[in-house]
């Protein structure tokens, strides 16, 4: 039984994950984990701000329940089926220990250095998550889509705009990483 | 459809992220650093495999379970909404090693931090709501 434990290969992930695409196709749904934000924005009442959000929002109640199983899923996946490790490329994990201090590599999850409850005390932690998750949220609305929506569910259609905004997600990603992170930590 | 059968694909959704590791900060720090084909690897082979199933949809005409069109409309043309929109999508992504989905999936597993994230998308969202008429799509 140890492949519950241990962390599922590229291959077997890769395939699952089209998996999960395709069952939503099925129930007549699109696969995509950002618009549930503006459904939540909605619900919230942000109607009253911006017609962005004046929609019927309770149509768009699935998605909420896919968040809400989501995170029932990392609940379970974290308690009964995970040693919490993550093996990444010996070399990255140096440059991290090195460059960074982040040393934590090979023996958790997630860098506590970020991600421990204790890490909170430090306002600067706190902005780099709070900046983080404002420019997913608004990035993923402009591009229409996130990684899901677009890499997974709009490339599989063969949409151009998806690809455009795969790119975009990249350049991002790669000016944040070796271009901003120096500057940051 | 039942909100269980969501509710279902959900937690599905939410293992295979965690055990894939997708949702691991490391995994998105080492993708950037181009330092595994382990990220490439499974966003490429679950694409291998979508296109075939949207193919497969697409010829046999399949529909839905309850009916209706299958959700495959094309996507709005344009260049600049989606080039810039996904350059910050990527700014935060890489910022904070989550996105969306991934995002849930940690708060699930504990991670109290990631509240302030999932407030932050959700804040940004709301953002991109007021100024989406100033903006350029």
């Amino acid at each position: 039984m140890n492949w519950i434990y241990e962390p599922w290969p590229w291959f077997v992930s890769g395939p699952l994950i089209a998996l999960v695409m395709f069952l939503l196709l099925l129930v007549g749904k699109q696969f995509g984990m950002s618009s549930n934000l503006r459904t939540a924005c909605s619900a919230l009442g942000a109607g009253k701000a911006a017609d962005f959000f004046k929609f019927d929002w309770k149509a768009e109640r699935w998605n909420l329940m896919v968040v809400l199983g989501a995170v029932i899923g990392g609940f379970v996946a974290s308690n009964y089926m995970s040693n919490h490790t993550v093996e990444i490329n010996p070399e990255t994990a140096q440059q991290l220990a090195n460059e960074y201090q982040i040393t934590s590599a090979g023996e958790s999850y997630m860098p506590p250095e970020i991600f421990a409850t204790a890490a909170l005390s430090d306002p600067f932690i706190i902005a780099i998550l709070l900046i983080g998750g404002l420019l997913v949220g608004f990035g993923a609305r402009y591009a229409g889509g996130c990684t899901s929506g677009h890499a997974i569910s709009g490339l599989s259609n063969l949409q151009l705009p998806s690809l455009i905004a795969v790119i975009g997600f990249f350049i991002g990603g790669l000016v944040m990483i070796h271009l901003i992170y120096p500057l940051l930590f | 459809m039942r909100y269980s059968v969501y509710l279902i694909i959900g937690v599905f959704f939410g293992i295979v992220m965690y055990k894939s590791e997708a949702a691991s900060w490391f995994r998105i720090y080492e993708m950037f650093q181009f330092g595994s084909f382990h990220m490439y690897g499974i966003i490429g082979s679950a694409l291998v495999l979508g296109v075939l199933a949207v193919q497969v949809i697409k010829h046999k005409q399949i529909k839905p379970l309850d009916g209706g069109e299958m959700k495959l409309k094309p996507k709005n043309k344009g260049v600049v909404r989606y080039l810039f929109g996904g350059i910050i999508f990527g700014l935060g992504w890489a910022l904070t090693g989550a996105c969306p989905g991934p995002m849930y999936v940690l708060a699930g597993a504990g991670y109290v931090s990631i509240l302030i994230v999932i407030f932050g998308a959700i804040a940004g969202t709301f953002l991109y709501g007021l100024v989406k008429n100033k903006l350029r799509h």
